[in-house]
């Protein structure tokens, strides 16, 4: 039986991950996600868990205490959040590489500099191309479920790959929400036994983890690495399916919201998609055809599926609450790889909000959407790009 | 040998086969070889465990022959060698000469 | 129980790590992974920082190691040991493994001192149970004979060169043996493999230790030093006799030099068959040579003052 809680991201982060209960964690403390891992290691000094925990002395030496863990054979976490995560960069390329099913919540933080704690996504799209999953988060439920999940995508013997959950810093991560539970039994049952692929561990057959690969097979590798992906969405979704009859919650690869017949639409990923579904509604109140996007897997990027949503549109804006200084924000990149290949396609534009933990607020949304209203009847596009919710 | 394609190779290229350097010679590194001279050998089996590559064979705590399909020639062992009055049981000998 | 040290028994062991290795002719570190290995009889795991070691015993599908064995990074070896040890106590306390296993990480100075100083420190920090083995070269000898803060006072490398101004490296090495020891970390010590039996008797007491264990092991580079292929050994021998690099261990904080030299020698008898020296026997590079020798005797004298009053 479901229980109902009124609990913040990170506690139910971390109760996710008491459920799945893993052999190794790696913690170390970084705004805003410190508090989830310390609050795991409460379980661990209770006995809640079997857990070993390794109170690491930097991020950097996190990822490879994972690595190895990992290797050695069992299930194995880590969370972290911004500069962590910035300084993990090396070693996130060395656990997919090795194939790895590390499973590590991502609270969402800025980068410096300048310092900022506070939350935007700069931190896991510097991250993207590190051959891990990206699974995205607007809510401490979703956080929840999609932590869980986690550990059947990644460890899938067909996928063995590391798992990124994001969530959004202090506004998910600190603030109490009502939500679900799974059961305990019904939570270890869904992940089941890890299974093991090549262990270290297995003393009788000793093997190498990290060769030196040269210009002989390394492209090789990588192709192969790629092929991996391509197998993602699939799993991902079979996990879904199962996941929702256990929890009567439903997952796909993205949400929509409204988008069916819409004329304009949002596309945003974690928190502030909440705020925009209200503003959506409101604009539909009135008459205009608005909906929404919401990319839950980022990556891979499920390009076909996100064209095929968006294909009827007439406008779309794609909010990223990160920047590539110098291109279009990250999210914009991928939605307008995927609309290309569209033989008729929406108008796109790319707004930059909320970096830094400033407030996205359905001000923001109804500018946004009044603007694309404009575009789908016959206006101009001023500018592609733009910051929304700054100040002169 | 024919290389393998994408298709063929394990996950995270792990090696699953321990000590497969075995496979690799690497004696055609050498320019000097070490030749072993048996009357002079007191057995002190310092060639043995000074040897970077483990390329002297040892059965039963003697030594044998160089294997040579990995000495790459440094000549540590000759050098270490103690010999017998004065007499080294190992010398370097340029190859193909 | 442990294999006695004769080389007749030794000679009869399974070699864990294997002929067919591509380290260049003549070096150092091959010599000092076999003799660690061969004084372990226990089954092992090993970890390896980035550098000649990882890069020439493990390529593609060719594995020198006979154990099981992993390379993550160039910084990171005590971390990723660090990792499989918590993995195995996971398992075991879970009843999930039921064998006593050893670790040991091997990394360079370079990977040592320097870039895997902090992973170091807090692998031993954290009391993992595992013997750290820097095989010391004195310089980044994989990426072509760079400085690192092991590379001896007066060295030229390719980044501290010796040149018409400056003349090699102008500070004296870090001593990591004693900085590590300072980890309070049960066990300590500084060999050399010209001095096998010492170098085994040290990793089998390391063994004997539950916790962190850090051996720092000298290991000529011919191609660094600018010396022979054939010279490693008597190279080390040198070093041990001249007190460059003094045998000693320190075991739960009492430090006691294993080989004291019948007659100390100068320490430009080790540097002289080195070309990495070669500038400092040059006139006008006197007051360096004799710093060098100056050092080395201080060095020394500390060292047997810790043995003396028992610290």
């Amino acid at each position: 039986m479901a229980k109902v809680v009124a609990v913040t991201g990170n506690e139910a982060c971390a109760n996710a991950l008491r459920q799945v209960n893993p052999d190794v964690c790696g913690i170390y403390p970084i705004t805003p996600q410190t508090d989830m891992m310390q609050r795991y290691a409460s379980f661990i000094s209770d006995g809640k868990v079997d857990t070993e925990a390794i109170l690491v002395e930097s991020e950097h030496s996190s990822m490879s205490a994972c690595i190895g863990a990992s290797a050695a054979g069992g299930r194995v976490i880590t969370a972290t959040s911004s500069q962590g995560l910035a300084l993990m960069w090396e070693m996130l390329h060395i656990a997919s590489g090795d194939r790895l099913p590390i499973i590590m919540p991502v609270v969402n933080r800025a980068l410096s500099a300048p310092l900022n704690i506070h939350g935007d996504h700069s931190d896991a799209m510097g991250a993207r191309d590190t051959g891990w999953i990206q699974i995205w988060s607007e809510n401490a439920q979703e956080a929840y479920d999609n932590t869980i999940q986690a550990f059947r995508v990644g460890e899938h013997m067909d996928i063995r790959l590391p798992v990124m959950v994001c969530l959004d810093g202090f506004i998910i991560s600190h603030s109490i929400e009502r939500m679900e539970y799974l059961e305990d039994a019904e939570v270890k049952n869904f992940v089941g036994e890890f299974k093991n692929l090549y262990p270290l561990l297995d003393l009788e057959k000793p093997k190498s983890y990290g060769p030196l690969i040269l210009t002989d097979l390394y492209h090789e590798y990588k192709r192969a690495q790629h092929e991996v992906m391509l197998k993602v969405k699939d799993v991902v979704l079979d996990v879904a399916k199962d996941f929702e009859k256990m929890s009567g919650r439903k997952y796909g690869l993205f949400e929509t919201y409204r988008l069916e017949d819409a004329d304009i639409a949002l596309v945003i990923l974690n928190s502030a998609a909440g705020t925009s579904k209200d503003v959506i509604d409101e604009f539909r109140n009135k008459g205009i055809k608005a909906g929404l996007l919401k990319p839950r897997l980022f990556r891979p990027f499920p390009y076909e599926e996100v064209a095929e949503a968006l294909k009827n549109t007439k406008a779309v804006c794609v909010l990223d609450r990160s920047d590539s200084f110098g291109g279009y924000g990250p999210l914009f990149m991928e939605i307008s790889s995927a609309l290309y290949q569209l033989k008729e396609r929406p108008v796109l534009i790319n707004k930059i909000y909320g970096l830094g933990g400033r407030d996205y607020l359905p001000s923001h949304a109804e500018l946004v959407l009044n603007e694309l209203h404009g575009i789908a009847q016959g206006g101009k596009i001023n500018i592609i790009k733009e910051y929304i919710g700054v100040r002169e | 040998m024919k290389q393998k394609g994408w298709k063929e190779l394990v996950p995270g290229a792990v090696v699953l086969e321990g000590g497969s350097a075995c496979k690799f010679k690497t004696g055609s590194w050498r320019a000097f070889r070490p030749v072993w001279i048996e009357e002079n050998c007191i057995q002190c089996l310092f060639c043995w465990i000074y040897c970077p590559d483990m390329a002297i064979k040892v059965k039963d705590g003697k030594r044998g022959e160089f294997d040579y399909d990995y000495c790459k020639g440094c000549g540590i062992c000759a050098l270490e060698c103690p010999g017998k009055k004065g007499k080294k049981a190992i010398v370097m000998e340029e190859e193909g000469k | 129980m442990a294999t006695p040290l004769t080389l007749k028994e030794l000679s009869k062991k399974e070699d864990l790590f294997t002929h067919g290795h591509r380290m260049c002719s003549g070096c150092g570190a091959p010599i000092v992974v076999k003799m660690v290995l061969m004084a372990t009889d226990y089954p092992v795991i090993a970890a390896n920082a980035t550098g000649c070691l990882e890069v020439s015993s493990c390529i593609s599908e060719y594995t020198a190691w006979k154990i099981p064995w992993i390379h993550t990074a160039f910084e990171n070896a005590a971390a990723t040991l660090s990792g499989v040890e918590t993995m195995y106590r996971s398992l075991k306390k879970q009843g999930k493994i039921d064998k006593d296993v050893k670790f040991i990480a091997f990394g360079g100075d370079g990977g040592t001192y320097d870039i895997g100083f902090q992973s170091l420190s807090g692998a031993m920090e954290r009391g993992h149970d595992m013997i750290y083995v820097c095989y010391d070269n004195g310089a980044y000898m994989n990426t072509g004979i760079q400085r690192s803060s092991a590379t001896p006072l007066g060295a030229d490398t390719t980044t501290c060169p010796a040149g018409s101004v400056i003349p090699g490296k102008l500070r004296a090495r870090k001593n990591l043996t004693k900085i590590m020891a300072a980890h309070n970390i049960p066990y300590a010590a500084q060999a050399s493999p010209s001095h096998w039996m010492d170098l085994m008797k040290k990793v089998q007491k390391a063994h004997s230790y539950e916790g962190p264990k850090f051996l720092n092991v000298l290991a000529p580079c011919n191609r660094g030093w600018r010396s022979k292929t054939n010279d490693a050994i008597a190279l080390c021998k040198l070093a041990v006799n001249s007190c460059y690099w003094p045998l000693y261990e320190i075991e739960n904080g009492v430090t006691k030099i294993t080989s004291t030299p019948r007659e100390k020698a100068p320490v430009a008898d080790f540097m002289k068959p080195q070309g990495r020296f070669k500038h400092l026997f040059e006139p006008g590079n006197e007051a360096l040579l004799q710093r060098v020798q100056e050092e080395v005797d201080a060095e020394w004298e500390k060292l047997k003052n810790a043995e003396k009053c028992g610290c």
